[in-house]
C-alpha cells in the first residue's frame, strides 16, 4: 500500500511538472500573473509528492519487501540499516529518483529564497525547472520505474554490490546529485535570462550562489568519490581518469569558471554571453555525465546499467535540453551587450584567462574520454585513452592555471600592470622556489614532479596568504589583524579555496613522486622493512562479519623500536554476491598514511602483502575540504544574504509602490 | 563559442553500447612475478602501468586480477629479460593484442586530432580571449529626452 501511494505520488508529480513547466511560461510571456503564480506551489507540491515517493522507496528498502523488484536485486535482509538506505540510490532507478528528488528540492529552494526575482523571471526559472523534471519524471516512470513489482516475491534479497557497502559511497552519490543538479539552476536562470533578452549585475548574483553551491556539493561528491576507490580498491589509488570519474570533473571545472565568470558579470558587467554558454554548458556536462554513467554508453568500472533504450531516452533529453538552449543562445546572445570594457592586463582579463585554462583543460577532459568511442566509429579503431594520455593532456593546464592565479587574483578591475601586481607577491614567489629547490636537493635521483609540485603548491597558498594580508590594508600589524577579521566573507573564501587548490595540486605531486611500495611473500611473524618502517606480520585469522566471511591479518608497524600503529587488513567474501573486496587496512597520518593490503595464502606458506607508505595523503581531502570550505563561505557572505533576505521585505515594500 | 556549440553536436552522435560491468578487487602484481633485478623491475611496472588489461573495464594489467594481465605481465618482464627495450616490449604487446591496450594512445594518423585538440582550443581561445580584450569601446548610446531631463534636475540639485 504504501509502496503504491510511493508510485501513485510520482505520477502526480510528473503531472505537476508538465504544469508547472507550461503555464508560468506562458503567463510570463502574457504578463499574467495568475498564471506566473502558479508556478511556486506547483514547485512546493513536486517537492511533498517526489519526497513521499522517495520516502516509500525507502520503507520498501528498510522492512526488506520483497516484491519489489528493485528491493530484490539490490538488498538482503542481512545487511546493515545504513547499506539498506543506501540501497536506496546504489542502483539505476533509485538513484534517478533521488535526482528527481534533489531536482525538486532546488526547485522549492529557488521559491524560498527567490523572492527578491522579478515575477516574470521567477516564473521563467520555476518553469524550465519544471521543463527539466518532467523529461527526467518521464524517463523513470516510462524506463526506469523503481516501483514494478514482482508476482512471485522471493524469499530473499541479491544484495548489493559489496564494494558498495561503504559509509563513503553511502553518501558519494547524494553529493554528487546535489551538484549535477544544482547546476540546473545556473541552465533556467540563464535559459530564463535568454528569454528574457536581459543579463545584469543582479542577474549574475543570483545565478552565483547556485552555481558555487552545486560546486561545493561536486567538489564534495568528487572527494568522498575519490577517498573511497583510495582506501577500498585496495591499492591507493585515488583518481583513474575513469569516464565515470570524468563525467563527474567535467561539470565541475565548467562550474569553476563559471563561478569566475559570474563574478566579472556581476561587477563589471562585461563577459554576459560567455558566462549564459557556461551556464548551459555546466549542466550540460551533467546532463552528460548522467548519460555516460547511466547508459552504460562507455565501459568502466563503475557502470551499472547497460540498457539502450535508457541511453537514448538521456541521449534525447540531452539533445531537447541543449539543442534548445543553444538555438537560443545563437538567436539571442548578440543582444548581450557588454558595459565594462577592460585591458588586456586586468582583473577580467586574468579571470578571463582562468576561463579559458578551465574550459580547455574540460574539452581535453570530454575529448579524451569519448575518444575510444569516436575512433571506433569512425575508422573502426578499437583503442582506450588512459592515465597516461590525460596526465599529459590536461595537467600542463592546471600548471599554468596555478602559475597565473596569484597574480590574476591580486589584480585590480580594469587596467593593471603585471609588473605592479606582481611586487607584493615576491617573497611568496621566492619562498615557493626555495621551498622547491630545498626538496630536489633533498630528495635524490628522483623526478622532478615532487619538487615543482611544491612549489607551484607553495606559490597558490601564498600567494593567497599575500592576497589576504593586502587587502587588510596598511598601518600597524593589531590595525591589520583587526581588519583581517572584519574582511568580507567572500574574501575569505578566495583565499581559503585558492589554498586548497595549492593544497591538492601539493599532495597529487606529492602522492605521485613519493609514494613507496612493497609487495612480498611474508609468513606469520616474519619481519620486513617498508621505507623507514619495520613490519611484522603478527596473526591471521578467519573472522565473521554481518553479511560476510574475513580473512583478517594482524600486522604491527614499527619505527625505531616504537610500535607507531597496529592494523588489520581483511580480505572478505560477501556470499549472497559471491564476490571478495579487500578492505585495506590505514594508519592516516599528518605526513603519510600507512597503508596494508592482505593478499591470498601462498603454494609455499605464507600471504601476499602489500604494503604502501603514501605521503601526505591527507593532504589530498584537507585540500578538497578547503576548497569546498571556500566556497561555503562565499556562499555565506553578506551581498547573498542580504539578497536572500529581501523576500521579507517585499510585501511590506509592494503598497509603498 | 562555436565550438562549444560543434562539442554539443559530436555528442549527438555518441551511440550507447551494451557492455557489463564486472569489478573485481585489484590485486594486481603478485610477489612470485617482481623480477630480482630492481631496474628491471621499475621498468617492468612503469610499462604495465600504461598497459590495459585486454577483458577488464578500463584497469592496468598492473592493477589489475585477471588471469590474462598476469600473463601479460610476465610476458613484460620476459622481453624484458631477454634485452628488448621499453618501445620494443610494447610494439611486442601491441602487435599481439592491438592498440586497445595501450592507454596512452599513439600519436599518428587520426591519433594527433586527440593530441593536438588541447592545444589547438587553447590557441582558439586565447585569441579569442585576447580579441575580447582588444574590443574599442562602441559609440556611448544617446541619451533619451527623460534621461536628459532627469540629468538636468540632478544637475540643478
Amino acid at each position: 500500500m504504501i509502496v503504491e501511494l510511493g508510485h501513485y505520488s510520482l505520477i502526480l508529480a510528473f503531472a505537476v511538472a508538465l504544469v508547472q513547466a507550461t503555464l508560468p511560461l506562458c503567463g510570463a510571456a502574457r504578463r499574467d500573473s495568475r498564471l506566473m503564480a502558479l508556478a511556486e506551489p506547483a514547485a512546493l507540491v513536486q517537492l511533498i509528492l517526489i519526497a513521499t515517493s522517495f520516502a516509500a522507496l525507502t520503507y520498501a528498502f528498510v522492512v526488506s519487501d520483497f516484491s519489489l523488484r528493485l528491493v530484490t536485486l539490490n538488498s538482503h535482509t542481512d545487511k546493515p540499516m545504513l547499506y539498506k538506505i543506501s540501497g536506496v540510490w546504489g542502483n539505476h532507478e533509485g538513484s534517478l529518483l533521488l535526482w528527481a528528488l534533489t531536482l525538486a528540492l532546488f526547485g522549492a529552494c529557488a521559491v524560498w529564497f527567490g523572492g527578491n526575482l522579478p515575477a516574470t523571471l521567477r516564473a521563467r526559472v520555476l518553469a524550465v525547472q519544471g521543463m527539466i523534471g518532467v523529461a527526467f519524471l518521464a524517463f523513470m516512470l516510462f524506463t526506469s520505474n523503481p516501483f514494478l513489482r514482482l508476482a512471485t516475491p522471493p524469499l530473499n534479497g541479491d544484495d548489493l554490490n559489496p564494494l558498495l557497502q561503504d559509509p563513503g559511497l553511502a553518501f558519494h552519490p547524494p553529493f554528487l546529485y546535489l551538484g549535477y543538479v544544482g547546476l540546473s539552476m545556473a541552465f533556467s536562470f540563464a535559459v530564463a535570462a535568454l528569454i528574457e533578452g536581459r543579463i545584469d549585475a543582479a542577474w549574475a548574483r543570483w545565478v552565483r550562489p547556485w552555481t558555487l553551491a552545486a560546486w561545493v556539493f561536486l567538489t564534495i561528491g568528487i572527494a568522498l568519490g575519490s577517498w573511497w576507490a583510495y582506501y577500498e580498491l585496495g591499492w591507493g589509488g585515488f583518481w583513474f581518469w575513469d569516464p565515470v570519474e570524468n563525467a563527474s570533473f567535467m561539470p565541475w571545472l565548467i562550474a569553476a569558471a563559471l563561478l569566475h565568470s559570474a563574478i566579472v558579470v556581476e561587477k563589471r558587467e562585461s563577459l554576459k554571453a560567455w558566462t549564459i554558454l557556461l551556464a548551459i554548458m555546466a549542466f550540460g556536462f551533467s546532463l552528460i555525465g548522467t548519460f555516460i554513467v547511466r547508459s552504460g554508453v562507455i565501459t568502466s568500472v563503475h557502470s551499472f546499467a547497460n540498457d539502450p533504450e535508457r541511453g537514448v531516452f538521456i541521449l534525447m533529453i540531452l539533445g531537447v535540453f541543449m539543442g534548445g538552449a543553444l538555438t537560443l543562445f545563437a538567436l539571442r546572445a548578440g543582444a548581450l551587450e557588454a558595459k565594462g570594457l577592460f585591458s588586456s592586463v586586468s582583473r577580467e582579463s586574468a579571470l578571463l584567462a582562468n576561463n579559458v585554462l578551465l574550459a580547455v583543460s574540460c574539452f581535453v577532459v570530454f575529448i579524451g574520454t569519448i575518444w575510444p568511442l569516436v575512433a571506433e566509429m569512425l575508422w573502426n579503431r578499437k583503442l582506450s585513452v588512459g592515465e597516461p594520455f590525460f596526465n599529459a593532456a590536461f595537467t600542463p593546464f592546471m600548471v599554468i592555471l596555478a602559475l597565473i592565479l596569484p597574480v590574476g587574483a591580486m589584480m585590480p578591475w580594469k587596467r593593471a600592470e603585471f609588473g605592479r601586481s606582481l611586487l607584493p607577491l615576491r617573497g611568496a614567489l621566492a619562498l615557493a622556489v626555495a621551498l622547491g629547490l630545498l626538496i630536489y636537493a633533498m630528495q635524490t635521483g628522483r623526478s622532478a614532479l615532487g619538487p615543482i609540485g611544491a612549489a607551484l603548491g607553495a606559490w597558490v597558498v601564498f600567494g593567497a596568504a599575500v592576497d589576504l594580508w593586502t587587502r587588510a590594508g596598511r598601518g600597524s600589524l593589531g590595525n591589520r589583524l583587526g581588519r583581517l577579521t572584519r574582511l568580507g566573507r567572500a574574501d575569505w573564501g578566495k583565499a581559503t579555496a585558492h589554498s586548497g587548490l595549492g593544497v591538492t595540486i601539493f599532495a597529487v605531486a606529492a602522492m605521485h613522486a613519493w609514494a613507496v611500495e612493497d609487495i612480498r611473500v611474508v609468513r606469520v611473524g616474519e619481519t620486513f622493512p617498508v621505507g623507514p618502517y619495520e613490519v611484522i606480520l603478527k596473526d591471521v585469522r578467519d573472522v565473521e562479519g554481518p553479511n560476510y566471511l574475513s580473512t583478517m591479518a594482524e600486522i604491527v608497524v614499527i619505527r625505531g623500536g616504537a610500535t607507531v600503529a597496529t592494523l588489520f587488513p581483511e580480505k572478505r567474501v560477501y556470499p549472497v554476491q559471491a564476490m571478495p573486496t579487500t578492505e585495506a587496512a590505514i594508519d592516516y597520518g599528518f605526513t603519510r598514511d600507512i597503508y596494508l593490503v592482505i593478499g591470498d595464502p601462498q603454494e609455499g606458506g605464507g600471504y601476499a602483502v602489500r604494503s604502501y607508505v603514501k605521503p601526505f595523503a591527507n593532504w589530498l581531502w584537507g585540500g578538497s575540504a578547503l576548497m569546498a570550505l571556500g566556497g561555503l563561505f562565499s556562499l555565506t557572505d553578506r551581498r547573498y544574504r542580504l539578497a536572500a533576505g529581501a523576500r521579507r521585505q517585499t510585501p511590506a515594500a509592494q503598497p509603498a509602490e | 563559442m562555436r565550438t562549444a556549440l560543434a562539442l554539443c553536436l559530436a555528442l549527438s552522435v555518441l551511440t550507447p553500447a551494451a557492455l557489463v560491468l564486472t569489478a573485481p578487487p585489484a590485486l594486481a602484481v603478485q610477489p612470485d612475478e617482481i623480477l630480482p633485478d630492481p631496474a628491471l623491475e621499475a621498468r617492468a611496472r612503469a610499462i604495465s602501468r600504461d598497459l590495459r588489461c585486454p577483458v577488464c573495464q578500463g584497469e592496468a594489467i598492473d592493477d589489475s586480477n585477471a588471469p590474462i594481465s598476469r600473463d601479460l605481465r610476465l610476458l613484460v618482464r620476459e622481453r624484458l629479460v631477454a634485452g628488448d627495450s621499453d618501445e620494443e616490449v610494447v610494439d611486442f604487446i601491441v602487435a599481439r593484442y592491438g592498440e586497445f591496450v595501450l592507454f596512452n594512445p599513439r600519436a599518428s594518423g587520426s591519433g594527433w586530432i586527440l593530441w593536438l585538440a588541447g592545444p589547438v582550443m587553447l590557441l582558439a581561445g586565447g585569441a579569442i580571449a585576447f580579441a575580447i580584450t582588444r574590443r574599442r569601446p562602441t559609440a556611448e548610446p544617446e541619451l533619451s529626452e527623460a534621461e536628459r531631463a532627469r540629468l538636468a534636475e540632478l544637475m540643478k540639485e
